[in-house]
């Protein structure tokens, strides 16, 4: 049942990202409102599944690499429908959307199926911690696509080549805006996220912070999101810098996550968190 | 000897801008202009246009030396400058060298910004004061006029030339669609004044922006070209000042060195807080510097680049000028051919005073020795001695008529004038 869900909603993803990537192509209108529906469709979906995900296991579908890349691209998908209907920036679905189909796709095609649950991670601070984790990497992700379209863009206008995104892509002061919000909706969301695993680890291990490889890097994270927060609020950073600088940060981003998750860390390594230690 | 059509004038390539602006484009200066050409005794039809970039008198004389004296001596007067000065800037033209200058003004191939629409309006102004208001134009200038609106109407639906101006403005638009999030309330400092830069500001304030800010050395100037925009004058000195709050400057300036140095715009980029800015420079030579481009959140296009980027859409650009020049050499070919019939038309009217006074001549000699005539008697002779006349002069008219826009066409006139003694009984006939 639960895995008919899954299926539905990664065909319609891929079928949306089919859609939008056909809409940068030809920039014909009806190809992105299709591509739009059927996305919200195969949210609702995805939404479906990891409800049924959360009843079964009782606690979010986070525990293993598997569920949290299908967890994660459900983040993506949710923070990039918002800033649709916050923004109107139709390409934004055509940078967004396969990287959700991407990510789908690994979750998918990886072994790994929760069983069992250790008891420790039966608990609302899973949910709450890497929840709003999720949803402010999912803004950072935003952050990263606005990112490489921008420098896109800008190389096409400095270099006065116009190629083929020229026409495409956005304006510059767009993206720089849209590169903009998403960090400052994304940071807080980080924050809580660290704050609430903070809280969560003094509950269930008794220190709020144990020098984790996973815990080190997330601060780094943190640090670097903070101080690109800093220079574009402060000193006034936009454009090129901006835009550089938070590619970098989402590179340290992802180290963290794959590296903390899969080889560097403890507790928060998926080996022992699921299935075989539980 | 006939009339000829001369063109004194001097332009954007042939003299700066001071001497330009001397003779400053307003209406006064136009009207005075042509009341004096009235006056003058060796112009016969005059016409005065002046705009930023062109300063033209274009006439007819019998007497092409004095009228050129005259018409630089009203320079003069007009500029408030001695000849010497501007002598140098002049060019003149006559006859199809002058029917050429016009007819490639008229269809923007002379404007600095080949295909700009605005001289056309600019001219048919001109023609409107000359001929409506202060009619000092007659049958040559006018016809001269209509062809050139007609010329210029052909250059612009038969050639590519006009749409690649009107796009060079269009792209500056783009691109600032394409650097800005919207254009509704960005500022634009323009700097200079020159067809095109205006264009483009136009362009822009279609677009949604509604503040503009003008600076020019001269002040006068900047205060025109405001109030045409509803816009802000300011000194050339304040450009540092304004420069940190405008999103978008278009520069069009004559100045040789860069108005906009790289120094200027990077110690203004903290200041702005980063916000982008956007250099257009329409000028030649340039006005902003180039390394400009390198910096972050500037994004600066000349007129080569603008240009680059409509050349994608039209790529014939050369063949489109060709086409355009053509079509000026076919018109001046049919103006000249108008002209030369209105050349034989006084040798054929002299020809006909010449015979008609011969035949009143005779008549009032032979009549007292007829002795006592009837009036019919009388009208017999009349109309028979008419007749004769007419026959007579019928096929050298036929000839002339028929050669009127031929090669050959000097060579018969002069045979006839010098045949039939024309030229020492009537000067001209006009």
């Amino acid at each position: 049942m639960a895995e008919i869900l899954y299926k539905i909603a990664l065909f319609l993803v891929l079928l949306s990202t089919v859609g939008f990537i056909l809409y940068i192509i030809k920039q014909e209108k009806k190809f992105f409102r299709w591509s739009y529906i059927i996305l919200f469709v195969g949210f609702i979906f995805h939404t479906l599944f990891l409800a049924h995900q959360y009843y079964r296991l009782g606690t979010a579908p986070v525990i293993s690499l598997k569920s949290t890349l299908s967890f994660f691209s459900w983040c993506i998908i949710g923070v990039y429908l918002v800033f649709q209907m916050r923004f109107g920036l139709m390409v934004l679905g055509s940078f967004v959307a396969p990287l959700a189909a991407v990510l789908m796709i690994i979750s998918i095609a990886i072994p790994g199926m929760e069983s069992t649950v250790r008891p420790m991670l039966k608990s609302a601070w899973l949910t709450v911690h890497v929840g709003t984790i999720f949803i402010g990497d999912a803004m950072f992700v935003i952050t990263f696509a606005a990112a490489i379209m921008y420098l896109i863009q800008e190389r096409h206008i400095k270099k006065k080549t116009r190629g083929s995104f020229y026409s495409r892509l956005p304006s510059l002061e767009t993206l720089d805006s849209i590169n903009h919000h998403s960090l400052m909706y994304g940071f807080p969301f980080l924050t809580l996220g660290m704050i609430s695993g903070a809280i969560y680890a003094q509950y269930a291990l008794g220190s709020y912070w144990r020098w984790d490889p996973k815990e080190v890097w997330s601060l780094i994270t943190w640090l670097a999101y903070a101080v690109l927060l800093h220079e574009r609020l402060a000193v006034g950073w936009r454009g090129r810098r901006a835009a550089l600088m938070s590619i970098v940060c989402f590179c340290i981003l992802i180290f963290t996550f794959l590296g903390g998750s899969l080889w560097l860390s403890d507790y928060h390594s998926f080996d022992n968190l699921g299935v075989r230690i539980g | 000897m006939t009339v000829k059509i001369v063109n004194i004038g001097m332009n954007h390539e042939s003299a700066p801008v001071e001497l330009r602006e001397c003779m400053a484009n307003d209406r006064e200066k136009t009207a005075m202009a042509l009341a004096c050409m009235r006056e003058l005794k060796w112009i016969r039809e005059g016409l005065f246009l002046s705009t930023c970039n062109r300063v033209e008198a274009i006439y007819t004389t019998d007497n092409p030396a004095e009228a050129k004296k005259s018409i630089l001596s009203m320079f003069s007067r007009l500029g408030n400058i001695s000849e010497e000065r501007f002598i140098s800037n002049i060019y003149i033209y006559e006859d199809s060298e002058a029917l050429k200058h016009i007819f490639r003004v008229a269809s923007s191939l002379d404007s600095m910004v080949v295909g700009e629409p605005q001289i056309l309006g600019q001219i048919k102004e001109a023609f409107h004061q000359a001929a409506g208001i202060e009619k000092t134009t007659g049958v040559i200038l006018n016809r001269l006029m209509h062809r050139a609106f007609h010329v210029a109407k052909r250059v612009k639906t038969e050639t590519g030339i006009s749409e690649a101006a009107v796009s060079i403005s269009y792209a500056a638009v783009e691109l600032a669609k394409k650097i800005f999030y919207g254009l509704e309330g960005r500022k634009v400092l323009l700097i200079g004044a020159g067809e095109m830069a205006e264009l483009a500001a136009r362009h822009l304030m279609g677009h949604g922006i509604d503040s503009l800010i003008v600076a020019n050395r001269s002040f006068n100037k900047a205060v025109q070209i405001a109030d045409l925009f509803k816009g802000k004058a300011v000194f050339f000195e304040e450009i540092e000042t304004y420069l940190l709050e405008v999103d978008i400057v278009i520069t069009s300036t004559s100045s040789t060195h860069f108005v906009i140095p790289y120094d200027l715009v990077r110690n203004s980029l903290r200041k702005r807080r980063n916000h982008p800015l956007f250099f257009i420079d329409i000028a030649v030579p340039r006005d902003v510097e180039p390394r400009v481009n390198d910096l972050e959140n500037v994004y600066l296009y000349d007129i080569d680049d603008l240009k680059e980027v409509v050349k994608e859409n039209t790529v014939q650009r050369k063949e489109e000028a060709l086409k355009a020049e053509r079509i000026v050499q076919e018109e001046i070919i049919r103006f000249e051919k108008w002209l030369k019939t209105l050349d034989v038309v006084p040798t054929i009217k002299a020809l006909k005073d010449k015979i008609e006074s011969i035949r009143k001549n005779e008549i009032g000699k032979s009549l007292p020795a007829l002795g006592e005539l009837t009036p019919s008697q009388i009208n017999g002779i009349e109309s028979l001695t008419a007749s004769l006349a007419d026959k007579i002069m019928n096929d050298p008219i036929v000839v002339l008529k028929g050669k009127a826009g031929g090669k050959s066409r000097d060579t018969y006139l002069d045979i006839i004038r010098k045949l039939f003694n024309l030229d020492k009984n009537n000067h001209r006939g006009a």
